[in-house]
């Protein structure tokens, strides 16, 4: 498997070679600024497709086919409108906290995406505690959504987003649990580690049941968590017009919309890291030779493929179920996902502790 | 300390936060140059539904809202909790499974006193 640390240690000789050490740092962190804004920017435009395309065979359309071949143009005009769209000045508004809801989403959706592997070295941001950092930003991101609900002074939006708040922060638990239960059985919360621990197997084969379990719970949380699928009704478009972004227009919108395809790749990549080891080629013990071939493919397409895979899901789900009231979201959460959660940490942690596993 | 390159973890963050806030900046720019700009009384009005809003739009709220985000608050706290165990579960043995036991039985109690309480239900 190719290692991408041999390319990283070579710009940096490079840059020491040629530049005091503090300038040679500053480099390396707008090259790494660079590769972020650019992974955005292209998850970002292909999910907008994805996302379209999908729902279109979903309902046996052909989504969009007129911008450039087979539609793929499409979402470059989308942007380019969007961006030439009027900034409306609104009265009203707490000016401030308005214009800082964007810059607090986007930034921590930026963040979370930095902590992802992407491959063999791959890796941006490696904290130690890893999956427990990006925990901890993406509930910065619920503030975000708070804030423009709340600063927008327009009831649709205060209800969108108090009810976005109270279902993002309720699932965010039954999210944690099942990422507790994996870490249980990973041992670390390091990334990097986690996906290494998989070498012999995914953690969804060599997990035993409470694997699995974990990886519907986590699914079913990562739903809720994006605001999407049947649990889309902090933007129930017949009752509340657009959410907690009703009153923003134009590029500022945009924001919203890049966060939310962002969050479903960051969802979905962290699923894939936690269940599906991340950038690991899929191999069977004794078939050298299929395993040889499957470690030809490169980490970065087998990390993108399984979080394209949970997106895949995750939109599936959308055009699956119907639209939940809030009290029957409160109560899968509180009575069901999140008791079921416990109880499945406990027997993993059973299972663990007597190494009941394969 | 990442293995990589010889940047701390901290800075390799504050580059990532600033290139959301710089991404942000960089669009609404580009979009003030290039989008128009027009004023009208009746534009600036918020979005409803064609008549003016009744009184204050940031007012005080339904209170089951609230009882959720002190559930989530404690339920949260506990989790925190969990995760440091969770690390070194497998070196504890079961006696650190025993242990565990006792603080996941008085989690369980909570929610159980809080469901009997009528705390989940929605109304």
């Amino acid at each position: 498997m190719f290692d991408f640390s041999v390319v990283t240690t070579w710009i940096n000789n490079l840059l020491i070679g040629c530049m005091p050490g503090w300038a040679a740092v500053l480099v390396e962190c707008i090259i790494i600024a660079l590769c972020v804004l650019g992974a955005y920017t292209v998850l970002a435009l292909f999910y907008i497709l994805y996302e379209r395309k999908l729902c279109a065979w979903f309902q046996c359309r052909l989504g969009p086919m007129r911008v450039g071949y087979w539609g793929l143009l499409q979402v470059f005009a989308d942007m380019f409108k969007i961006l030439i769209k009027e900034l409306i000045p609104l009265k009203g508004t707490d000016k401030f906290l308005f214009k800082l809801a964007p810059y607090v989403i986007i930034t921590s959706s930026v963040t979370m995406l930095a902590c992802l592997p992407w491959g063999r070295g791959m890796q941006i941001i490696n904290y130690n505690i890893g999956i427990f950092f990006i925990l901890a930003v993406s509930s910065v991101g619920i503030l975000g959504i708070l804030l423009a609900g709340w600063a927008s002074n327009n009831k649709y939006t205060l209800i969108g987003a108090m009810r976005s708040g109270a279902q993002m922060v309720s699932y965010e638990l039954s999210l944690g649990l099942a990422i507790i239960t994996m870490v249980v059985f990973a041992g670390t919360m390091n990334i990097e580690e986690i996906v290494w621990a998989q070498d012999g197997g995914w953690f969804i084969f060599t997990g035993h049941i409470p694997a699995i379990i974990a990886c519907i719970i986590y699914v079913i949380a990562a739903t809720a968590e994006t605001n999407r699928g049947p649990f889309d009704l902090p933007e129930a478009e017949h009752e509340l017009t657009a959410g907690y972004h009703t009153e923003y227009s134009g590029i500022h919108f945009g924001f919203f919309y890049l966060a939310e395809y962002l969050n479903l790749f960051i969802v979905s990549g962290i699923a894939s890291l936690m269940f599906l080891g991340g950038w690991m080629p899929f191999h069977v013990n004794g078939w050298d030779g299929f395993n040889a071939v499957m470690d030809y493919i490169p980490g970065i397409v087998w990390f993108v493929a399984k979080a394209f895979f949970f997106s895949f899901v995750i939109i599936w789900f959308k055009w699956t179920f119907p639209r939940v009231r809030i009290d029957q979201m409160l109560a899968l959460e509180w009575k069901y996902l999140m008791p079921l959660a416990l109880a499945n940490l406990v027997l993993m942690a059973v299972c663990t502790t007597l190494g009941w596993h394969f | 300390m990442n293995l990589l390159l010889g940047i701390s973890n901290g800075d390799l963050a504050i580059t990532a936060v600033l290139t959301g806030i710089g991404l942000v900046f960089a669009a609404l720019l580009i979009a003030r140059f290039i989008s128009p700009r027009s004023f009208s009384v009746k534009k600036s009005e918020p979005y409803e539904c064609g008549i003016p809003t009744r009184g204050e739009s940031m007012l005080q709220f339904k209170v089951g809202y609230y009882l959720f985000a002190i559930l989530f608050l404690v339920f949260d706290v506990e989790t925190v909790f969990l995760y440091p165990w969770a690390v070194i579960c497998r070196s504890l043995g079961p006696d650190g499974l025993l242990a565990i036991a006792v603080f996941m039985f008085i989690l369980i109690l909570g929610l159980a006193y809080a469901w009997r309480k009528g705390a989940l239900k929605w109304q």
